[in-house]
Protein backbone atom coordinates (compact mmCIF):
# COMPACT_ATOMS: atom_id res chain seq x y z
CA UNK A 1 0.00 0.00 0.00
CA UNK A 2 1.26 3.60 0.60
CA UNK A 3 4.94 3.67 1.71
CA UNK A 4 4.29 6.67 4.27
CA UNK A 5 7.31 7.82 5.79
CA UNK A 6 7.90 8.34 9.51
CA UNK A 7 7.36 11.87 9.52
CA UNK A 8 3.99 11.40 7.42
CA UNK A 9 3.00 8.73 10.17
CA UNK A 10 3.81 11.46 12.69
CA UNK A 11 1.66 13.82 10.85
CA UNK A 12 -1.15 11.73 10.55
CA UNK A 13 -1.22 10.66 14.15
CA UNK A 14 -1.22 14.42 14.90
CA UNK A 15 -3.73 15.30 12.84
CA UNK A 16 -6.14 12.72 14.63
CA UNK A 17 -5.00 13.01 18.15
CA UNK A 18 -5.91 17.36 17.46
CA UNK A 19 -9.09 16.59 15.73
CA UNK A 20 -10.51 13.96 18.37
CA UNK A 21 -9.69 16.14 21.41
CA UNK A 22 -10.66 19.03 19.35
CA UNK A 23 -14.37 17.71 19.01
CA UNK A 24 -14.12 15.98 22.37
CA UNK A 25 -13.14 18.90 24.57
CA UNK A 26 -15.46 21.19 22.82
CA UNK A 27 -18.41 18.67 22.85
CA UNK A 28 -19.67 19.31 26.64
CA UNK A 29 -19.37 23.41 25.70
CA UNK A 30 -21.24 22.40 22.24
CA UNK A 31 -24.12 20.99 24.34
CA UNK A 32 -24.57 23.55 27.17
CA UNK A 33 -24.30 26.20 24.49
CA UNK A 34 -27.03 24.53 22.07
CA UNK A 35 -29.27 23.94 24.75
CA UNK A 36 -29.52 27.99 25.84
CA UNK A 37 -29.80 29.06 22.29
CA UNK A 38 -32.27 26.47 21.89
CA UNK A 39 -34.11 27.46 24.89
CA UNK A 40 -33.45 30.01 26.36
CA UNK A 41 -34.08 33.90 25.87
CA UNK A 42 -31.99 36.32 27.76
CA UNK A 43 -30.47 39.64 27.01
CA UNK A 44 -27.51 39.32 24.14
CA UNK A 45 -28.96 36.19 22.83
CA UNK A 46 -28.22 37.45 19.34
CA UNK A 47 -24.67 38.88 20.12
CA UNK A 48 -23.68 34.98 21.64
CA UNK A 49 -25.20 33.50 18.73
CA UNK A 50 -23.22 35.78 17.05
CA UNK A 51 -19.82 35.12 18.51
CA UNK A 52 -20.16 31.52 18.16
CA UNK A 53 -20.42 31.74 14.60
CA UNK A 54 -17.99 34.36 14.04
CA UNK A 55 -14.80 31.98 13.18
CA UNK A 56 -17.31 30.63 10.47
CA UNK A 57 -16.96 34.02 8.92
CA UNK A 58 -13.77 35.65 9.77
CA UNK A 59 -10.48 34.83 8.18
CA UNK A 60 -9.15 32.06 9.64
CA UNK A 61 -5.56 33.89 10.03
CA UNK A 62 -7.79 36.23 12.02
CA UNK A 63 -8.93 33.66 14.62
CA UNK A 64 -5.14 32.39 14.62
CA UNK A 65 -4.49 35.78 15.04
CA UNK A 66 -6.87 36.44 18.22
CA UNK A 67 -5.83 33.19 19.75
CA UNK A 68 -2.21 33.98 19.54
CA UNK A 69 -2.44 37.68 21.47
CA UNK A 70 -5.41 36.11 23.74
CA UNK A 71 -4.23 32.45 24.36
CA UNK A 72 -0.20 32.73 23.73
CA UNK A 73 2.24 32.84 26.33
CA UNK A 74 2.04 36.04 27.09
CA UNK A 75 -1.52 37.14 26.43
CA UNK A 76 -3.97 37.45 29.35
CA UNK A 77 -5.68 34.09 28.84
CA UNK A 78 -2.49 32.31 28.02
CA UNK A 79 -0.78 33.51 30.72
CA UNK A 80 -3.05 32.67 33.46
CA UNK A 81 -3.40 29.41 32.10
CA UNK A 82 -0.01 28.84 32.40
CA UNK A 83 0.91 30.11 35.51
CA UNK A 84 -2.02 28.34 37.56
CA UNK A 85 -3.29 25.02 35.58
CA UNK A 86 0.06 23.92 33.78
CA UNK A 87 -1.53 24.40 30.64
CA UNK A 88 0.14 25.72 27.68
CA UNK A 89 -0.85 26.58 24.29
CA UNK A 90 1.97 28.37 22.29
CA UNK A 91 3.41 25.77 19.68
CA UNK A 92 2.10 22.88 21.12
CA UNK A 93 -0.12 20.65 20.47
CA UNK A 94 -2.78 21.31 22.61
CA UNK A 95 -2.79 24.92 21.01
CA UNK A 96 -3.11 23.31 17.51
CA UNK A 97 -6.56 21.54 19.35
CA UNK A 98 -7.62 25.01 20.89
CA UNK A 99 -7.49 26.39 17.25
CA UNK A 100 -9.39 23.24 15.63
CA UNK A 101 -12.13 23.06 18.06
CA UNK A 102 -12.79 27.24 17.90
CA UNK A 103 -13.07 26.47 13.90
CA UNK A 104 -15.45 24.02 14.12
CA UNK A 105 -17.14 24.75 17.21
CA UNK A 106 -20.17 26.47 15.08
CA UNK A 107 -20.31 23.46 12.95
CA UNK A 108 -21.53 21.20 16.19
CA UNK A 109 -23.69 24.17 18.04
CA UNK A 110 -25.35 24.34 15.17
CA UNK A 111 -27.02 20.87 14.22
CA UNK A 112 -27.12 20.66 17.84
CA UNK A 113 -29.29 23.16 18.24
CA UNK A 114 -31.53 22.88 15.02
CA UNK A 115 -32.14 19.06 17.13
CA UNK A 116 -32.88 20.41 20.56
CA UNK A 117 -35.58 22.81 18.80
CA UNK A 118 -36.96 20.06 16.97
CA UNK A 119 -37.69 17.72 20.22
CA UNK A 120 -41.63 18.01 21.19
CA UNK A 121 -41.19 19.81 24.56
CA UNK A 122 -44.61 17.37 25.31
CA UNK A 123 -42.08 14.63 25.75
CA UNK A 124 -40.33 15.94 28.65
CA UNK A 125 -43.77 17.38 30.62
CA UNK A 126 -44.40 13.88 30.66
CA UNK A 127 -41.05 12.38 31.61
CA UNK A 128 -41.82 15.01 34.68
CA UNK A 129 -45.00 13.83 35.53
CA UNK A 130 -42.98 10.09 35.92
CA UNK A 131 -40.84 11.65 38.75
CA UNK A 132 -37.63 12.85 36.23
CA UNK A 133 -36.08 15.96 37.57
CA UNK A 134 -34.73 18.20 35.14
CA UNK A 135 -30.87 16.76 34.40
CA UNK A 136 -32.89 13.08 34.06
CA UNK A 137 -35.14 14.82 31.81
CA UNK A 138 -32.20 16.26 29.76
CA UNK A 139 -30.32 13.07 29.79
CA UNK A 140 -33.05 10.39 29.78
CA UNK A 141 -35.45 12.26 26.84
CA UNK A 142 -33.97 15.48 25.93
CA UNK A 143 -30.24 14.09 24.97
CA UNK A 144 -30.78 10.95 23.49
CA UNK A 145 -33.68 12.50 21.04
CA UNK A 146 -30.96 15.14 20.12
CA UNK A 147 -28.45 12.40 19.08
CA UNK A 148 -28.53 12.46 15.19
CA UNK A 149 -27.99 16.45 15.40
CA UNK A 150 -25.41 15.25 18.03
CA UNK A 151 -23.71 12.93 15.59
CA UNK A 152 -23.91 15.15 12.69
CA UNK A 153 -21.67 17.87 14.34
CA UNK A 154 -19.72 16.18 15.86
CA UNK A 155 -18.63 14.68 12.41
CA UNK A 156 -19.14 18.21 10.77
CA UNK A 157 -16.54 19.46 13.70
CA UNK A 158 -13.83 16.68 13.09
CA UNK A 159 -14.05 17.05 9.32
CA UNK A 160 -13.33 20.64 10.07
CA UNK A 161 -10.41 19.92 12.78
CA UNK A 162 -8.82 17.68 10.83
CA UNK A 163 -8.37 20.04 7.65
CA UNK A 164 -7.75 23.51 9.91
CA UNK A 165 -4.63 25.11 8.65
CA UNK A 166 -5.25 28.71 8.70
CA UNK A 167 -6.12 29.36 12.15
CA UNK A 168 -3.55 26.58 13.48
CA UNK A 169 -0.44 27.80 11.53
CA UNK A 170 -1.22 31.15 12.43
CA UNK A 171 -1.52 30.23 16.68
CA UNK A 172 1.12 27.17 16.60
CA UNK A 173 2.72 27.49 13.54
CA UNK A 174 4.15 24.62 11.68
CA UNK A 175 6.44 22.31 13.99
CA UNK A 176 7.22 18.55 12.68
CA UNK A 177 5.88 16.22 15.41
CA UNK A 178 4.29 19.28 18.04
CA UNK A 179 2.06 21.15 15.34
CA UNK A 180 2.23 19.73 12.20
CA UNK A 181 -0.73 18.26 10.75
CA UNK A 182 -1.40 16.88 7.53
CA UNK A 183 -2.78 20.02 6.14
CA UNK A 184 0.61 21.69 7.07
CA UNK A 185 2.74 18.90 5.93
CA UNK A 186 0.86 18.66 2.67
CA UNK A 187 1.85 22.60 2.54
CA UNK A 188 4.71 22.45 3.67
CA UNK A 189 6.06 19.37 0.87
CA UNK A 190 4.47 21.79 -1.92
CA UNK A 191 6.99 24.21 -0.93
CA UNK A 192 9.94 21.95 -1.38
CA UNK A 193 11.51 20.45 -4.19
CA UNK A 194 10.76 16.72 -5.14
CA UNK A 195 8.14 16.81 -2.46
CA UNK A 196 5.28 15.74 -4.68
CA UNK A 197 5.32 11.99 -4.23
CA UNK A 198 4.41 12.85 -0.01
CA UNK A 199 2.11 15.26 -1.03
CA UNK A 200 -0.06 12.51 -3.09
CA UNK A 201 0.16 10.26 -0.18
CA UNK A 202 -0.87 12.53 2.24
CA UNK A 203 -3.81 13.67 -0.13
CA UNK A 204 -4.95 9.90 -0.44
CA UNK A 205 -4.75 9.24 3.55
CA UNK A 206 -6.59 12.60 4.03
CA UNK A 207 -9.66 11.25 1.27
CA UNK A 208 -9.57 7.59 3.11
CA UNK A 209 -10.14 9.55 6.53
CA UNK A 210 -12.92 12.11 5.30
CA UNK A 211 -14.44 9.07 3.21
CA UNK A 212 -13.98 7.10 6.58
CA UNK A 213 -15.57 9.85 9.10
CA UNK A 214 -18.97 10.53 6.90
CA UNK A 215 -19.52 7.07 6.23
CA UNK A 216 -19.10 6.01 10.18
CA UNK A 217 -21.36 9.10 10.36
CA UNK A 218 -24.21 8.16 8.13
CA UNK A 219 -23.80 4.70 10.03
CA UNK A 220 -24.62 6.17 13.21
CA UNK A 221 -27.38 8.82 12.22
CA UNK A 222 -29.27 5.68 10.26
CA UNK A 223 -29.06 3.67 13.63
CA UNK A 224 -30.12 6.48 15.94
CA UNK A 225 -33.24 7.39 13.47
CA UNK A 226 -33.96 3.81 13.30
CA UNK A 227 -34.02 3.52 16.92
CA UNK A 228 -37.00 6.34 17.13
CA UNK A 229 -39.02 4.39 13.92
CA UNK A 230 -38.72 1.15 15.42
CA UNK A 231 -37.08 -2.64 14.63
CA UNK B 1 -61.99 11.00 53.62
CA UNK B 2 -61.13 13.46 51.01
CA UNK B 3 -59.05 12.46 48.40
CA UNK B 4 -58.57 15.65 45.86
CA UNK B 5 -59.72 18.71 46.61
CA UNK B 6 -58.88 22.23 44.88
CA UNK B 7 -59.87 25.49 44.29
CA UNK B 8 -57.93 27.62 41.67
CA UNK B 9 -57.82 30.24 39.97
CA UNK B 10 -55.93 30.88 36.34
CA UNK B 11 -56.01 33.96 33.88
CA UNK B 12 -55.20 32.84 30.46
CA UNK B 13 -54.92 35.68 28.17
CA UNK B 14 -59.17 36.21 28.01
CA UNK B 15 -60.56 32.62 29.42
CA UNK B 16 -60.49 32.74 32.98
CA UNK B 17 -60.83 29.59 35.04
CA UNK B 18 -62.26 29.55 38.48
CA UNK B 19 -62.78 25.92 39.58
CA UNK B 20 -63.40 24.49 42.76
CA UNK B 21 -64.89 20.71 44.00
CA UNK B 22 -63.70 18.10 46.22
CA UNK B 23 -63.35 14.03 44.94
CA UNK B 24 -63.53 10.82 47.25
CA UNK B 25 -61.80 8.21 45.31
CA UNK B 26 -63.18 6.23 42.33
CA UNK B 27 -63.30 7.68 38.89
CA UNK B 28 -63.90 11.68 38.85
CA UNK B 29 -64.96 12.55 35.30
CA UNK B 30 -64.57 15.78 34.21
CA UNK B 31 -66.69 16.97 31.46
CA UNK B 32 -67.22 19.73 29.24
CA UNK B 33 -67.23 20.92 26.06
CA UNK B 34 -63.64 21.83 24.46
CA UNK B 35 -62.08 24.98 25.69
CA UNK B 36 -64.06 24.62 28.73
CA UNK B 37 -60.77 24.46 30.58
CA UNK B 38 -60.28 20.63 31.06
CA UNK B 39 -56.80 19.73 30.01
CA UNK B 40 -55.57 23.72 31.88
CA UNK B 41 -56.92 22.25 35.18
CA UNK B 42 -55.53 18.67 34.34
CA UNK B 43 -52.21 20.78 34.30
CA UNK B 44 -52.71 22.57 37.08
CA UNK B 45 -52.73 19.29 39.08
CA UNK B 46 -49.93 17.78 37.55
CA UNK B 47 -48.14 20.79 38.56
CA UNK B 48 -47.32 21.44 34.71
CA UNK B 49 -48.74 24.86 35.35
CA UNK B 50 -48.85 26.96 38.29
CA UNK B 51 -52.44 28.19 38.98
CA UNK B 52 -52.64 32.17 39.57
CA UNK B 53 -53.89 31.52 42.72
CA UNK B 54 -55.32 28.98 45.14
CA UNK B 55 -55.11 25.65 46.91
CA UNK B 56 -54.44 21.91 45.39
CA UNK B 57 -54.58 18.83 47.79
CA UNK B 58 -53.89 15.40 47.37
CA UNK B 59 -54.98 13.15 50.66
CA UNK B 60 -54.18 15.85 53.15
CA UNK B 61 -50.94 16.79 50.98
CA UNK B 62 -50.79 20.25 50.15
CA UNK B 63 -49.58 20.46 46.37
CA UNK B 64 -50.03 24.16 45.93
CA UNK B 65 -51.00 26.84 48.16
CA UNK B 66 -50.38 30.66 46.87
CA UNK B 67 -51.05 31.58 50.48
CA UNK B 68 -48.21 29.70 51.76
CA UNK B 69 -45.77 30.03 48.31
CA UNK B 70 -46.18 26.18 48.56
CA UNK B 71 -45.38 24.51 45.00
CA UNK B 72 -44.27 21.07 45.04
CA UNK B 73 -42.58 20.46 41.32
CA UNK B 74 -43.99 18.47 39.09
CA UNK B 75 -41.47 15.66 39.34
CA UNK B 76 -42.24 15.34 43.18
CA UNK B 77 -46.20 14.87 42.81
CA UNK B 78 -46.26 11.34 41.97
CA UNK B 79 -49.57 12.04 39.81
CA UNK B 80 -49.53 9.78 36.95
CA UNK B 81 -50.79 11.26 33.51
CA UNK B 82 -52.52 9.96 30.42
CA UNK B 83 -51.88 12.23 27.49
CA UNK B 84 -54.62 12.27 24.83
CA UNK B 85 -51.41 11.67 22.51
CA UNK B 86 -49.58 9.03 24.86
CA UNK B 87 -46.55 10.28 25.03
CA UNK B 88 -44.53 7.42 24.61
CA UNK B 89 -40.55 7.74 24.84
CA UNK B 90 -39.89 7.43 20.83
CA UNK B 91 -36.39 5.95 21.76
CA UNK B 92 -37.40 3.85 24.15
CA UNK B 93 -38.54 -0.22 23.83
CA UNK B 94 -42.19 -0.46 25.47
CA UNK B 95 -41.03 -2.09 28.47
CA UNK B 96 -38.36 0.64 28.68
CA UNK B 97 -41.34 3.47 28.96
CA UNK B 98 -43.43 1.01 31.09
CA UNK B 99 -40.02 1.10 33.65
CA UNK B 100 -38.93 4.63 33.20
CA UNK B 101 -41.38 5.90 36.56
CA UNK B 102 -40.28 3.58 38.46
CA UNK B 103 -36.85 4.25 37.51
CA UNK B 104 -36.76 7.90 37.79
CA UNK B 105 -38.51 7.28 41.73
CA UNK B 106 -35.71 5.13 42.48
CA UNK B 107 -38.58 2.20 43.37
CA UNK B 108 -37.07 -1.00 43.61
CA UNK B 109 -37.74 -3.35 40.98
CA UNK B 110 -41.12 -5.48 41.31
CA UNK B 111 -41.67 -8.23 38.74
CA UNK B 112 -45.33 -9.07 40.45
CA UNK B 113 -46.67 -5.90 39.64
CA UNK B 114 -45.15 -5.60 36.33
CA UNK B 115 -46.87 -8.67 35.31
CA UNK B 116 -50.15 -7.83 37.13
CA UNK B 117 -49.97 -4.53 35.22
CA UNK B 118 -49.02 -6.01 31.38
CA UNK B 119 -51.63 -8.20 32.40
CA UNK B 120 -54.81 -6.20 32.97
CA UNK B 121 -53.71 -3.75 30.03
CA UNK B 122 -52.94 -6.92 28.00
CA UNK B 123 -49.71 -5.50 26.52
CA UNK B 124 -47.16 -8.47 27.31
CA UNK B 125 -47.16 -9.26 23.44
CA UNK B 126 -45.38 -5.35 22.65
CA UNK B 127 -42.85 -5.02 25.36
CA UNK B 128 -39.80 -5.33 22.81
CA UNK B 129 -41.43 -2.63 20.35
CA UNK B 130 -40.81 0.39 19.95
CA UNK B 131 -43.67 2.69 19.66
CA UNK B 132 -43.56 3.95 16.34
CA UNK B 133 -44.50 0.21 15.54
CA UNK B 134 -47.78 0.66 17.92
CA UNK B 135 -51.62 1.12 17.07
CA UNK B 136 -53.29 3.98 18.46
CA UNK B 137 -54.88 1.45 20.80
CA UNK B 138 -51.97 -0.02 22.00
CA UNK B 139 -49.83 2.93 22.48
CA UNK B 140 -53.14 4.41 24.87
CA UNK B 141 -52.85 1.05 26.69
CA UNK B 142 -48.71 1.21 27.40
CA UNK B 143 -49.56 4.96 27.91
CA UNK B 144 -51.84 3.95 30.70
CA UNK B 145 -49.70 0.73 32.10
CA UNK B 146 -46.94 3.40 32.22
CA UNK B 147 -48.50 6.04 34.53
CA UNK B 148 -50.04 3.12 36.59
CA UNK B 149 -46.24 1.33 37.30
CA UNK B 150 -44.73 4.30 38.78
CA UNK B 151 -47.03 3.85 42.01
CA UNK B 152 -48.68 6.98 41.26
CA UNK B 153 -51.23 8.45 44.01
CA UNK B 154 -53.73 9.94 41.53
CA UNK B 155 -54.06 8.37 37.94
CA UNK B 156 -55.12 11.51 35.31
CA UNK B 157 -56.04 10.53 32.05
CA UNK B 158 -56.80 13.50 29.70
CA UNK B 159 -59.19 12.34 26.83
CA UNK B 160 -57.04 9.06 26.14
CA UNK B 161 -59.47 7.88 24.11
CA UNK B 162 -59.87 11.02 22.19
CA UNK B 163 -57.11 10.59 18.95
CA UNK B 164 -59.08 6.84 18.52
CA UNK B 165 -61.84 5.92 15.97
CA UNK B 166 -65.51 4.21 17.83
CA UNK B 167 -63.71 0.75 16.93
CA UNK B 168 -60.57 1.82 18.96
CA UNK B 169 -62.24 3.34 21.49
CA UNK B 170 -64.59 0.00 22.27
CA UNK B 171 -61.41 -2.02 22.32
CA UNK B 172 -60.12 -0.05 25.27
CA UNK B 173 -62.65 0.83 27.39
CA UNK B 174 -63.09 -2.51 29.25
CA UNK B 175 -59.61 -2.19 30.03
CA UNK B 176 -60.19 1.16 31.66
CA UNK B 177 -63.35 -0.20 33.43
CA UNK B 178 -61.17 -3.08 34.78
CA UNK B 179 -58.82 -0.44 35.94
CA UNK B 180 -61.70 1.31 38.12
CA UNK B 181 -63.12 -1.84 39.49
CA UNK B 182 -59.71 -2.84 40.48
CA UNK B 183 -60.08 0.50 42.37
CA UNK B 184 -56.08 0.50 43.62
CA UNK B 185 -55.81 4.19 42.16
CA UNK B 186 -57.85 7.06 42.24
CA UNK B 187 -58.73 8.44 39.19
CA UNK B 188 -59.43 12.05 37.11
CA UNK B 189 -61.32 11.22 33.82
CA UNK B 190 -60.95 14.36 31.50
CA UNK B 191 -63.95 13.63 27.89
CA UNK B 192 -66.44 16.13 26.24
CA UNK B 193 -67.67 12.75 25.53
CA UNK B 194 -70.72 11.39 27.63
CA UNK B 195 -71.05 7.90 26.60
CA UNK B 196 -67.42 7.20 27.40
CA UNK B 197 -67.74 9.12 30.97
CA UNK B 198 -71.44 7.22 32.01
CA UNK B 199 -69.22 4.21 31.63
CA UNK B 200 -66.77 4.66 33.32
CA UNK B 201 -66.94 7.97 35.84
CA UNK B 202 -68.37 7.27 39.23
CA UNK B 203 -68.93 11.12 39.79
CA UNK B 204 -68.86 14.09 37.29
CA UNK B 205 -67.88 17.60 37.58
CA UNK B 206 -69.52 19.32 35.10
CA UNK B 207 -67.08 22.47 33.53
CA UNK B 208 -68.63 25.34 31.29
CA UNK B 209 -66.34 27.96 30.25
CA UNK B 210 -63.76 27.85 32.81
CA UNK B 211 -66.13 27.15 35.89
CA UNK B 212 -68.15 24.31 37.54
CA UNK B 213 -71.81 24.19 36.03
CA UNK B 214 -72.65 20.99 38.47
CA UNK B 215 -71.34 18.07 40.62
CA UNK B 216 -72.86 14.68 41.06
CA UNK B 217 -73.74 11.20 39.71
CA UNK B 218 -72.77 10.09 36.36
CA UNK B 219 -77.19 11.40 36.13
CA UNK B 220 -75.42 14.78 35.23
CA UNK B 221 -74.40 13.61 31.91
CA UNK B 222 -77.09 14.70 29.27
CA UNK B 223 -78.84 11.51 28.19
CA UNK B 224 -78.60 13.29 24.76
CA UNK B 225 -75.03 13.43 24.35
CA UNK B 226 -75.17 9.54 24.96
CA UNK B 227 -73.91 9.01 21.43
CA UNK B 228 -72.16 5.84 19.70
CA UNK B 229 -70.24 4.55 22.31
CA UNK B 230 -72.46 3.52 24.74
Amino acid sequence: MLDLSPDEWTAIRLSLRIAIVATTVALPFAVALAFLLARRNFWGKALLDGLVHLPLVLPPVVTGYLLLISFGRRGPIGSFLADYLGIVFSFRWTGAALACGVMGFPLLVRPLRLAIEAIDRKLEDAAATLGADRLWVFLTVTLPLALPGLIAGMVLCFAKALGEFGATITFVSNIPGETQTISAAIYTFTQTPGGDAAVGRLVAVAIVISLAALVAAEWLARRAGMRFHGE
Amino acid sequence: MSMLALDVEKRLGEFFINVSFESTGGVTGLFGASGAGKTTLMNMIAGLIAPDRGRIALDHATLFDSASGIDVPVHRRRIGYVFQEGRLFPHLSVAANLDYGRRMHGLARDGAEMERVVALLDIGSLLDRRPGRLSGGERQRVAVGRALLMRPRLLLLDEPLGSLDTTRKREILPYLEKLRDDARVPMVYVSHNAGELSRLATSVVRLDAGRVAAVGGPELLDVADLDEIA
